[in-house]
């Protein structure tokens, strides 16, 4: 059922394209079409899939293990959704790439960032909340994903005027 | 016209800070206007930084960065004077870019 309406969604929102892509990643252990922190290729799938399991599959090709060696520093209220400061930082060596994602927005992949060699594993960026969700960080090091998720909660969501 | 970027980029021992400020609406395609009707997807996709021609940070954006963009990162390897090109494509095909000095 998941992939026929999520299929039907993409379809409208974005073409058949992503459609296809869309549907594919929805079956479980599915092939992960070609992956954004292999290449320089903007990671358009990713970034129009709704599940968050997907999109980092998608990005990846594989999931995350929480460590705390990922700082996420989010606000635990949000009075405005619109603008949500969110930073990340990581405690870990060879970071090549820093994914955003909000669990409960309509795209639930906010950023993703590339951290070449000699650039520090830290960004700061301000993200649109919907309403409250929870805010995942993703630290690609030394080829291992590791994650941190942190709870915003929303007063005024970011999606209306 | 004058730049939609703006760009602060400070230098201080090994590490140069830098802070960017765009104006772009940022329109995630969810959103109605006051008529009703879905105000079209209008967002940066990627913003890339150059330091002598090599990149030092890409960022791949979705419709949820917030309406003119921040961001803030921190590079080894470059001096005060030293040039750092930003440039920023959106989903349109529209683009921008600046350079700043390292202060």
């Amino acid at each position: 059922m998941t992939i026929v309406y999520n299929g039907f969604r993409r379809l409208i929102l974005k073409g058949g394209i992503t459609a296809a892509l869309t549907g594919f990643c929805n079956i479980p252990l599915g092939f992960a079409p070609a992956r954004a922190a292999a290449n320089d290729k903007y990671p358009e799938g990713a970034f129009t899939t709704k599940n968050q399991a997907d999109a980092i599959r998608m990005l990846y090709g594989k999931a995350a293990e929480p460590s705390d060696k990922v700082k996420l520093d989010a606000p635990e209220i949000a009075e405005n959704g619109a603008v949500v400061p969110i930073s990340v930082g990581a405690d870990l060596a060879d970071v090549t790439s820093i994914a955003l994602l909000v669990s409960d927005n309509p795209n639930t992949l906010a950023a993703f960032y590339k951290i070449p060699a000699g650039t520090m594993p830290s960004v700061a960026n301000r993200l649109k909340m919907a309403k409250t969700s929870n805010v995942t960080a993703i630290v690609e090091a030394g080829g291992k994903l590791f994650s941190a998720t942190k709870e915003v909660k929303v007063t005024v969501g970011g999606c209306g005027g | 016209m004058a730049s939609s970027i703006r760009v602060r980029a400070i230098s201080s021992g090994d590490l140069t800070e830098v802070q960017v400020l765009i104006q772009h609406p940022m329109d995630s395609g969810f959103v109605k206007d006051g008529k009703g009707e879905i105000i079209p997807p209008h967002f940066i996709k990627e913003l890339t930084f150059e330091h002598e021609g090599k990149k030092i940070f890409v960022a791949d954006w979705g419709t949820a960065i917030s309406k003119d963009p921040y961001v803030k990162f921190s590079f080894k390897g470059a001096k005060k004077g030293d040039e750092l090109k930003v440039m920023w494509v959106d989903n349109k095909g529209e683009s921008d870019t600046t350079t700043a000095k390292i202060q």
